[in-house]
């Protein structure tokens, strides 16, 4: 029984996205598009040549972080929807660090990296400290604390970072990402980020199942009441929680200061990296297995729809509401769940 | 003679067991029956497939004699039964009256007519002595009143075959002995009741006839008249019973807790410990006696460290543990099997093997440098398995599958091997049948005669009765009396649970 559950875990995303391509299909049709052109153009845009693959697996590299740092948090039993704030000042902290000095490369791009992290950890630690101090909902918090880093950033970028400029200079090279090799090859801005996103995936999965802190984490995720009276403290937990999912999210963040941009820019409003990263979270099960997977099919939706109205003349908005369609049926996975078990139970 | 229910040859199967076998289950009109069995002995699963919830593989049911076939919960109410689930499913928020007429409101232009629901509610209460408030909210009203509103919400449908699933069990003695008289009335007003029980002394106080299901097994129907507990017992379990639990009398030792002028207060800051002095020594079994809600939580909880002690000490083998996080009361040699077994003692999602190591997953060997060794954490779960009967498929198995019996024991299991200095038991035996009662008193008893103080909470008379060594009996937030069990009946001891003095004090005789 058990694994037919774990079958039924994997059948679900498959059968998810199968039915939003069939929708996106359908919705092409009616508005006279011919599907088979439309997708075709969405996978050569993916993954036609190797500077498309090379940018779709920029697209991914922040949302494999972005994901993990909510599947981090949902396991613990809290949502951290402030992902988004926690990818802005980590971004902002790695440039700043990138650009201040020069020094060797072993030093100055994981200083930078790791500034991020305690950037994005602190940004998570204060939803984390209010909930677990005073019982304030941390939705509230971390969606408040989205704005606070939003505007913050823009401010410091023209205010301090330059003189009245929308965007940064450009980090130095011995903290930057960027590779001249991946561009040799592809052409494409591709970065040695993606191997840190999937290093932090096994870290992220490490840290949960094989170590006593995740074991308490999983813990006070579960039953804060049980995990009391096992003698752990569930208040300090929360606050460990949101740092470590705060510094995943500020890596985020570094993955586009210091790879894909090489800069941090003003911006008009969110960029979406942290709140995909609930639903590739979700999608993936909150595992880090599932998220790497998850981000990867949101990187390659992101990256080929760009084609869509270029090669298939479909107009940008319909590219728009394909794409939510899928993640649509990918979010209501229970409605397949539910309908899945349900022919089971009929088939005997 | 005519049936208003019968079962006969259910067999229901999940996959890998079969939870029902060849059952047959015949309810006479204006009966009470009692289904008795184990926990898991597949009492609910029946019931499941009387009230269409599991569709039997073989089998047939017939109401009033004629076959029907129930296919969901919906058919089963029209057929006029009516299901009392063991947990409630009430909304907290809305009224008594609100809650029963939950998915058949009455309307009147568009709107529910709730002044003639409350008319009707009041009616129906009224004639089968199920006194409730309508108007009052679920939220403010107590169990047993909670009850009676599942049992009203079945007679506004027009329930006439009563399924009361282990009924008892959230109440406290004088509840029960109204649910007694209100099962007493329904009869009377021509209506028939299934009793899910593994009470034995309820069943002879108030059933007509019983079926016993053991493993699955339908075992067979008796006559409760001609009948006895320990028949009844044996029937059950599959072997014979000894309801005395058997043990030597105690020697104790030094002290080992001392609690003097405690003073502990509840979540809504009422003072509910007033000043308690209590003490347990090694080789000695401690029942606290009460009726719930004179502090006995508050002062479990206090002494495992739980809750804030707001004055007075707290002294284990003569050092104060008084301010201890939970974590330095374990370290410092206390084990506790929490009263609620679900809220505190298991974390229901993990692997049951996980759970064994929940207090020392920190140590050696169970981790090293912050790295859990599940290779040793599993030795150790299955090596407690293994020693107290965990029934489970594996040691991966979800805490949430194991039946409640089975939870208990491996809590039981993992308190007791750390080998505390003192061994805090709160309503041990809750809910669960015989067999495992047995089994967790011998347990304590064993702790006992290994030098071990065991603090006892329960609210069953006779498990303090029989397990103790000395009674210390609570009232109001203070130990008003200690007496030991030989000394005693259980009227006396209702009596000082009542707070009424006795000029016989036990530390004196």
């Amino acid at each position: 029984m058990l694994r037919d559950q774990r079958f039924i875990n994997v059948l679900i995303p498959i059968i998810s996205v199968i039915l939003g391509l069939l929708a996106g299909a359908i919705i092409m049709l009616s508005f006279g598009y011919n599907p088979v052109e439309g997708y075709g153009a969405l996978y050569e845009g993916a993954f036609g040549n190797s500077y498309f693959m090379g940018e779709t697996f920029v697209k991914v590299t922040p949302l494999i972080l972005s994901g993990i740092a909510v599947a981090f948090a949902f396991r613990t039993g809290l949502f951290n929807i402030g992902v988004e704030g926690q990818v802005f000042v980590g971004w902002l902290a790695s440039v700043w660090v990138g650009i201040s000095f020069e020094s060797p490369m072993i030093i100055h791009l994981p200083l930078a990296i790791l500034s991020a992290g305690v950037a994005g950890a602190l940004w998570g630690f204060v939803p984390g400290f209010l909930k677990a101090k005073f019982g304030v909902h941390e939705v509230i918090v971390s969606i408040m604390m989205n704005y606070i880093a939003l505007y913050t950033c823009n401010a410091i970028i023209r205010n301090v970072l330059t003189d009245r400029l929308d965007s940064t200079d450009r980090v130095a090279d011995t903290a930057s990402l960027s590779s001249q090799m991946f561009y040799n090859w592809t052409g494409s801005r591709l970065h040695w980020g993606a191997i840190i996103a999937l290093a932090l995936a096994f870290v992220m999965w490490f840290i949960l199942e094989k170590t006593t802190k995740g074991y308490e984490l999983r813990s006070v995720g579960f039953n804060q009441n049980a995990s009391n009276y096992a003698g752990m403290n569930v208040n300090r937990n929360i606050v460990y929680s949101f740092l470590i999912s705060g510094s995943f999210a500020g890596i985020a963040g570094a993955m586009q200061g210091l790879g894909t941009y090489g800069n941090m820019f003003v911006q008009s409003s969110f960029t979406n990296i942290g709140f995909d990263g609930i639903a590739v979270a979700l999608l993936g099960g909150n595992t880090a297995l599932g998220s790497v997977f998850g981000a990867f099919l949101f990187g390659t939706l992101k990256n080929g729809a760009g084609s869509m109205p270029l090669v298939a003349n479909i107009p940008k908005e319909l590219v728009d509401i394909i794409v939510a369609l899928i993640i649509f049926f990918v979010a209501s996975g229970y409605i397949i769940r539910w309908a899945l078990t349900r022919f089971k139970r009929e088939g005997k | 003679m005519d049936y208003v229910i019968e079962m006969l040859n259910i067999r229901k199967e999940f996959p890998g067991i079969v939870a029902n076998d060849n059952i047959n289950l015949q309810v006479e009109k204006g009966e009470i029956h009692a289904l008795l069995g184990e926990n898991g002995a597949g009492k609910s699963t029946l019931m499941n497939v009387l009230f269409g919830l599991y569709q039997p593989e073989k089998g047939e049911i017939r109401v009033n004699g004629k076959p029907v076939k129930i296919t969901n919960p919906n058919i089963a109410n029209d057929l006029g039964i009516g299901m009392v689930h063991q947990h409630f499913m009430l909304v907290d928020t809305f009224s008594v009256t609100e809650n029963i007429i939950l998915g058949s409101e009455p309307k009147k232009s568009g709107t529910v007519d709730i002044k003639k629901a409350e008319a009707e509610v009041q009616e129906i209460s009224e004639r089968y002595g199920l006194k409730v408030d309508p108007t009052a909210k679920i939220k403010d009203i107590s169990v047993g009143m909670q009850q009676r509103v599942e049992i009203l919400k079945t007679l506004y449908r027009g329930a006439d075959i009563l399924i009361l699933d282990e009924p008892t069990a959230v109440l406290t003695p004088q509840e029960i002995h109204e649910l007694i008289e209100i099962m007493r009335t329904l009869i009377k007003e021509g209506k028939s009741i299934i009793l899910i029980t593994h009470k034995l002394k309820e069943i002879m106080e108030v059933c007509d006839r019983c079926t016993v299901i053991r493993k699955g097994q339908g075992i067979g129907t008796v006559d409760v008249k001609e009948t006895s507990t320990t028949e009844l017992a044996s029937l059950m379990v599959g072997r014979e019973v000894s309801f005395r639990t058997e043990k030597t009398p105690a020697h104790p030792k030094e002290e080992i807790l001392k609690i003097s002028d405690l003073r502990v207060k509840d979540a809504r800051g009422a003072e509910m410990v007033k000043g308690l002095h209590l003490d347990v020594k090694a080789g000695e079994i401690v029942g606290i006696a009460g009726v719930d809600g004179n502090g006995q939580s508050e002062l479990i909880e206090a002494v495992a460290g739980l809750r804030k002690v707001e004055s007075g000490s707290i002294l284990l083998n003569n050092e104060s543990i008084t301010h201890f996080t939970p974590r330095k009361v374990t370290e410092s040699g206390v084990a506790h099997i929490p009263q609620d077994r679900h809220k505190f003692g298991l974390v229901l999602d993990f692997p049951i093997g996980e759970n064994m190591v929940l207090q020392n997953y920190y140590q050696k060997p169970y981790s090293s440098m912050g790295v859990l060794n599940y290779k040793e954490i599993y030795k150790q779960a299955n090596k407690l398995i293994n020693e107290y009967d965990v029934r489970t498929p594996s040691e991966h198995t979800p805490a949430r599958a194991l039946s409640g019996g089975n939870q208990q024991k491996a809590i039981i299991g993992r308190e007791v091997d750390r080998s505390p200095d003192l061994l805090i038991a709160a309503q041990p035996t809750r809910g669960l049948d015989v067999g495992a009662i047995e089994f967790i008193h011998r347990k304590l008893i064993e702790e006992r005669d290994k030098g071990k103080a065991v603090l006892l909470l329960s609210f069953e008379l006779e498990e303090i009765m029989n397990v103790s060594d000395r009674i210390a009996i609570m009232f109001d937030g203070q130990i008003v009396a200690n007496v030991k069990p030989e000394d005693t009946t259980e009227q006396e001891l209702g009596l000082l649970m009542a707070g009424s003095q006795v000029e016989k004090k036990a530390g004196e005789s």
